[in-house]
């Protein structure tokens, strides 16, 4: 039997539920832990985080307007298709990040746990965050939780999966979309989670996944003011003050980074999801 | 593939300079010899069209050249509001954008002008008086065009008395693909001659013309017939402006006035939506006709989300981060 010739691949960005060449047509080598080369990925330029922006909008009307029950549906299908597709993740990120692959698999097994999680949280928000206010008057007042907009997410750098799970996953439950930065040396499994929000019913533009330089693209992100919101998880530290910075002149909400990547496995309760909502309060007459 | 017909061949070696006899005087003098004229037009190559103007898409332009761009086109554009709901209101405010695109930027240019139906050209001039901004009333009965002559008359005529200083009328299309060439002329010369002092656009709905032999056909049977402008669409029929077409009808206005000395501007409109797009477009009418009709005087844009996005494009150039459609009104 001949040897089969190697599929070599090259990587592309999801885009506005496409997978588009980056605009600037560069890729970039993706090696495992060893230094071995593994795949070439998009090296996305600022113009497709601008472009990204633009179908992140476009998608946000439909996604924060579907009921708490649909979006929970269509998160969990998600993890539906993730799991089938467990094996690849497990190999990418025991590549990626070097680790056993009885180590990658328990990674991978938490990133689908931590993403049925959060699709379990999407009609729950409104009944733990919102409230109906005690009022001195012949009148209701209710404080009702609503996404965000359109949140830019820079995925850590070094838990490729379980960390970006754990940052795209709320984002999208609490009905924002999202323009994703993933880790610029391991890409592999946001580029995988690409295709699995492709073939699962997210519908396109709800999740943008970049691959590239989050150092590159995140002062476009944070300055852009169509954006509303920032998560630095993935900014390093020096970088992480600036982009504070830059976002502060369209008042966006952010997410700042812990000086260290944390240890994903900790129940994040709901500090992610908190961040990205907005609370609406609402007065009304009772009736006769 | 130029086209430009040699004046010297057809004025018997006359000069550029005095004013030229019309050498086309006799072509209109029955409908078959008006026919044999039009279809003697040189035929137009389409895959080389498309080819053309997909090569000048790919023109790079950029940091100066690219404001240039968007602060010409800016003042290329005739803001538009053709709906049935449009009221006296909606037609002040969008008055008032055309004065001030961009409001929080003095340097921003105005807009060529507003268009509206010819009902509410009397709202819009009121609130354009003094600024210099025309306004442009569809008439004839737009889009369709399907009314007798008189009743697209009597519109020409209350749209000029409401003040339009331009009117946008639709020519028949049925007539034009039926043969009825001299028909249309006549009509189009009857318009011209109520609009009396009003700048004429042709509206020659390329998208129901089907081929650009009948949008070379079209253009020249409009400039012929005394139209100030050439206009590609109503915006009510798909496909609405494209390059190959506005490709087209440069090539036209550029050998009609070699050929007659009579400059004759052109208006894509419809379906323009991107700064992009215009760029493009200016492209080729700087590569097709020439820069004489880099003007608002003789290229304008019929639209109406186009100004927002070159608005959006202008932030970003003056700001240096991306703007989004938080900041520019909502039309």
């Amino acid at each position: 039997m001949s040897d089969r010739l190697a599929v070599r691949k090259t990587y592309k960005l999801y885009l506005g539920g496409a997978f588009p060449r980056s605009e600037s047509g560069r890729t970039y080598e993706v090696h495992d832990a060893k230094g071995h080369f593994v795949a070439n990925a998009a090296w996305a330029s600022r113009k497709d985080a601008r472009d990204a922006v633009v179908a992140a909008r476009g998608a946000f009307a439909k996604w924060s307007a579907a009921t708490a029950y649909n979006r929970g549906q269509v998160l969990y299908r998600v993890a539906e298709v993730m799991e089938g597709r467990a094996a690849q993740f497990a190999e990418e990120v025991a590549a990626g990040e070097g680790l056993s692959t009885g180590r990658a698999r328990a990674a991978v097994d938490a990133a689908i746990d931590r993403w049925v999680w959060y699709a379990g949280w999407t009609d729950k928000l409104a009944a733990v965050l919102g409230s109906t206010n005690p009022v001195a008057g012949p009148y209701f007042g209710f404080s009702v939780p609503e996404p965000t907009g359109v949140v830019a997410v820079l995925a850590p750098q070094r838990s490729s999966l379980l960390g970006l799970v754990s940052v795209l996953a709320p984002v999208l439950a609490a009905g924002n979309t999202a323009v994703l930065v993933s880790s610029k040396e391991r890409p592999l499994p946001a580029i995988t989670l690409g295709e699995v929000l492709a073939t699962s019913d997210v519908p396109g533009g709800v999740a943008n996944l970049l691959t590239g330089d989050a150092a590159e693209i995140g002062p476009w992100l944070a300055e852009h003011a169509d954006v509303d919101a920032i998560d630095l998880a993935g900014a390093p530290a020096p970088l992480s003050m600036e982009l504070e910075r830059s976002a502060a002149g369209t008042v966006k909400r952010v997410l700042r980074a812990a000086p260290e990547e944390p240890d994903w496995t900790a129940d994040p309760g709901l500090s992610r999801l908190r961040p990205f909502l907005e609370t609406k309060s609402v007065w009304h007459p009772i009736g006769v | 593939m130029t086209h430009v017909l040699d004046p010297g061949a057809l004025t018997g070696g006359g000069s550029l300079t005095g004013p030229l006899p019309d050498p086309f005087a006799d072509v209109t003098r029955s409908n078959d010899a008006f026919r044999a004229f039009l279809h003697g037009l040189p035929g137009v190559d389409q895959v080389g069209a498309q080819a053309r103007v997909t090569q000048l898409g790919t023109r790079s332009i950029k940091s100066t050249a690219k404001a240039w761009a968007i602060d010409t086109a800016i003042s290329m554009v005739d803001l538009t509001t053709l709906e049935g709901a449009d009221t006296p209101g909606k037609v002040r405010s969008l008055a008032a954008k055309a004065r001030r695109p961009d409001p929080t930027d003095p340097s921003c240019p105005a807009v060529a002008a507003v268009c509206v139906y010819g009902d509410l050209a009397g709202v819009a001039t009121e609130a354009l008086t003094g600024t210099g901004i025309n306004v442009a009333a569809v008439a004839t009965a737009f889009p369709s065009g399907r009314a007798s002559r008189e009743v697209k008359l009597a519109d020409v005529r209350d749209a000029v008395a409401n003040g339009a200083d331009e009117i946008d009328m639709v020519i028949d299309r049925g007539a034009f693909l039926t043969g009825r060439y001299l028909d249309v002329f006549e009509e189009i010369v009857a318009v011209k001659e109520a609009c009396g002092p009003a700048h004429l656009k042709v509206i020659l709905e390329t998208g129901e013309l089907v081929t650009l032999d009948a949008v070379r056909r079209a253009s020249w049977l409009a400039m012929l017939a005394g139209g100030d402008f050439i206009k590609t669409s109503t915006g009510k029929v798909s496909p609405a402006a494209t390059l190959p077409v506005c490709l087209v009808m440069l090539e036209a206005v550029r050998d009609f006035r070699a050929a007659t000395g009579r400059q004759v501007g052109v208006k894509p409109a419809g379906g323009i939506k991107t700064t992009k797009d215009a760029v493009k477009h200016l492209v080729l009418v700087n590569e097709t006709a020439g820069a004489d009709w880099l003007s608002p005087d003789w290229f304008r844009f019929g639209a109406s989300s186009l100004l927002n996005d070159l608005l959006l494009q202008r932030q970003k150039l003056r700001t240096g981060h991306y703007s989004g459609p938080d900041h520019v009104s909502v039309d």
